[in-house]
């Protein structure tokens, strides 16, 4: 596996051209969505809603990251993004240098390198088809194969996902939530991808279920140097499977970096929010993060998360700090906050005492 | 844009701690004044035995978490104590609470005065379990006049201070609010304060926190745990996820596909797990730096093919022949209550 931060900073703006490893770069990339407003039934005025504001992300070959945050930080239109399916409405999604969208537009290849698994493993199966139909549909849409390899194919994808032979001529409401989960993953990998881009791919199962994929899918990430794109909401997934992480809040990314740098020390309060309120065994209950995500249809002005921070000052009600290297230009950490933690102000995760970083703005 | 603080945003009762003070979230010793004395509780649906044989205890003041995989039983555990399952399955066993000998055997008209008065539940989907076509406050004023006999004026006083208490910011102004206008977690909060409005000795909270964010899931169990324990209530709470049990419950209880595996103080359990299952069950928890899991193979057998015996014998790595045939009793060892005939030594 290419150990993704040793080879250049991540996810900031850079005035070198893309370096040839980089599949996937978003430059500011911003997504509002119109809506009716609200309260108004028919017809009536429509605003935009921000659902992604300046997202600087880059993903390099072989790199595995996790797009980690609540409901409504914009994880799935990042993900949207990403696979072409949204056009940003401001900036730049690039996959391999040339804009997602136009290498949609020129056939099936991007379709074929990039290959997602979805949340509702279940709904987004076929009810009506056996699993070799499914896992076969793939090969024959994109010509992986003759028509006369396809059984064998099929049984050696069902192998690799370590589902038994005899599913084959199952239907998917026959199988277990596990199972068509590996289902699922046994169709992405039939195009023969080198990105697996995964919506919450382990998520709603059972503790021995989930570890089972979460060893399948890391080993396959391993074997087959895939390049993964992992959303979750959970902060011990992201752990367990990625390198890299990019923690999202109301359309931004807050912070970036190695996931056991920033999970061992975060330097956004959020980061820091999010990593105590996760359940560990006997750990006192911290004390939880107050109010709810604002809607994105009434933004705080300044920072966005500055309602809720209990390390804000008088400059982050005021604009909204970007995202930018820590410490200057070597850090693989990048940080949207004016007041990042220090490491030491996190060495006991349970208390709200924090200093502050003076941050070098021109880093 | 101008800079709204949505109510939500505002906290509504500070907690704060000082580090020295011991620690209220923490399981403390269980209460040794039973409440709710379950003994062999067994559902029957068809000739499936949903649930087999399952016993525990709970003490006043107690908050106590039955944990297992999907299909282990835990929300059946819950109904069943609550008289939901009627004509829906057959229940055998007993279940002593308090003044009331038996929960099991009281018939419909048995349960006034009980159900959501001393006994209540908080759902998982505080979406699904609230009535869409009213309000927060209707359905909040609903349950005081019915229950306690309050009058209009007053159920809707008491409401409005109710939703204040569970941190719902301008509760007045909430009270006309429809379930869809609340996030998920205020929607959550409205189900506490529905549950808690006749305070109730015994609370069953079934996966309270799961459908909800990481933050919010906090703020929740928080709530419930303030609440109960400022009222003196007992908690059963319905868990998945092991780690929340630990830093929530004093009790345990473990169960797999029906049965009981293991039981007793949350410390004792986790820390030095002796069922198998439990071992199996702590070590598919994922912490932040966990480097490698070492799931077991299979799944939780459906309620069709149900082994014989201990019901984890076909997936159990310590399992012995007489495993599969003859199911083996709760014992005591060495501090809780294990149904295993080849349980794990000591760490």
């Amino acid at each position: 596996m290419i150990a993704a931060h040793d080879v250049a900073p991540a996810h900031l703006p850079d005035t070198t051209p893309p370096e040839p490893q980089v599949l996937f770069e978003l430059v500011e990339v911003e997504k509002v969505f119109m809506v009716r407003k609200p309260g108004s039934l028919f017809g009536g005025a429509k605003v935009g809603l921000p659902a992604l504001d300046g997202v600087r992300l880059k993903i390099r070959k072989g790199a595995s990251v996790a797009l980690v945050g609540e409901s409504g930080s914009g994880k799935s239109t990042l993900l949207r993004v990403l696979l072409g399916l949204t056009r940003p409405t401001q900036g730049h999604a690039l996959y391999q240098g040339r804009p997602i969208d136009q290498v949609r537009a020129e056939g099936p290849a991007f379709a074929r390198q990039v290959a997602m698994i979805y949340q509702d493993a279940r709904g987004s199966l076929n009810p009506r088809m056996t699993i070799a139909a499914l896992i076969a549909e793939p090969l024959r849409h994109f010509r992986i194969c003759p028509e006369a390899d396809i059984p064998d194919r099929v049984h050696s994808l069902l192998a690799r996902v370590g589902l038994p032979a005899e599913v084959a001529d199952r239907y998917p409401a026959a199988m277990s939530g596990g199972q068509v989960r590996r289902v699922a993953i046994a169709r992405a990998l039939a195009s023969e991808p080198t990105v697996l881009v995964a919506d919450e791919a382990v998520s709603g199962l059972d503790v021995s279920t989930q570890a089972q994929l979460l060893n399948l899918l890391r080993r396959l990430q391993r074997d087959m140097a895939l390049t993964l794109v992992f959303i979750t909401h959970d902060l011990g997934v992201a752990s367990y499977l990625c390198e890299e992480i990019a923690i999202m809040y109301l359309g931004r990314i807050v912070e970036t970096g190695p996931t056991n740098a920033v999970l061992t020390a975060p330097a956004h309060p959020y980061a820091r929010a999010l990593r105590r309120a996760a359940p560990e065994f006997f750990a006192p209950i911290s004390d939880p993060l107050p109010g709810e995500i604002p809607s994105p249809l009434d933004l705080p002005t300044g920072c966005r998360f500055s309602g809720r921070c209990d390390v804000a000052q008088a400059d982050c009600h005021l604009s909204d700090p970007a995202l930018v290297r820590l410490g200057g230009g070597a850090s693989d950490r990048a940080a949207a906050c004016f007041h990042p933690l220090l490491p030491d102000a996190n060495t006991d995760l349970g208390h709200t005492t924090a200093t502050h970083l003076k941050r070098d703005i021109h880093a | 844009m101008t800079h709204t603080i949505l109510p939500e945003m505002i906290v509504p009762r500070p907690l704060s701690r000082g580090p020295a003070s011991p620690d209220p979230y923490l399981p403390g010793t269980p209460g040794s004044d039973p409440l709710l004395t379950v003994t062999g509780l067994t559902v029957y649906r068809g000739s499936r035995r949903i649930l087999d044989d399952v016993s525990f205890t709970l003490a006043r003041g107690e908050t106590l978490a039955l944990v297992g995989e999907s299909g282990a039983g835990k929300s059946t555990i819950a109904s069943a104590l609550m008289g939901l399952l009627a004509g829906r399955a057959r229940v055998t066993g007993q279940a002593a609470f308090d003044d009331v000998p038996d929960l099991l055997a009281i018939t419909s008209k048995g349960w006034s005065g009980l159900r959501g008065q001393r006994i209540a539940m908080i759902f998982q989907d505080a979406g699904a379990a609230l009535n869409p076509c009213f309000t927060v406050g209707s359905q909040l004023t609903s349950v005081l006049r019915r229950q306690l006999g309050l009058d209009r004026a007053t159920a809707r006083q008491r409401a409005v201070t109710l939703l204040d208490s569970v941190g719902l910011n301008d509760a007045a102004a909430r009270m006309s609010a429809y379930p869809h206008q609340l996030s998920g977690g205020m929607q959550q909060r409205v189900m506490v304060a529905i549950a808690l409005a006749c305070d109730p000795d015994l609370l069953f909270a079934d996966e309270p926190t799961s459908a909800l964010d990481v933050t919010i899931q906090a703020q929740i169990v928080r709530l419930i745990l303030d609440q109960t324990r400022a009222k003196g209530a007992s908690c059963v709470f319905v868990l998945h996820d092991l780690a929340l049990a630990s830093q929530t419950c004093d009790r345990i209880v473990v169960l797999y596909a029906g049965q009981v595996m293991e039981s007793g103080p949350s410390d004792v359990v986790l820390n030095d797990p002796r069922h198998p299952y439990t071992r199996l069950l702590k070590s598919c928890v994922i912490e932040i730096g966990t480097h490698d899991l070492d799931p077991p193979d299979g799944s939780v057998p459906g309620y069709d093919d149900l082994p014989g015996g201990c019901r984890f014998a076909t997936r159990c790595p310590r399992r012995l022949p007489r495993c599969a045939a003859e199911r083996p009793p709760l014992t005591t060892l060495a501090g809780r209550s294990l149904a295993c005939w080849n349980p794990e030594t000591g760490e």
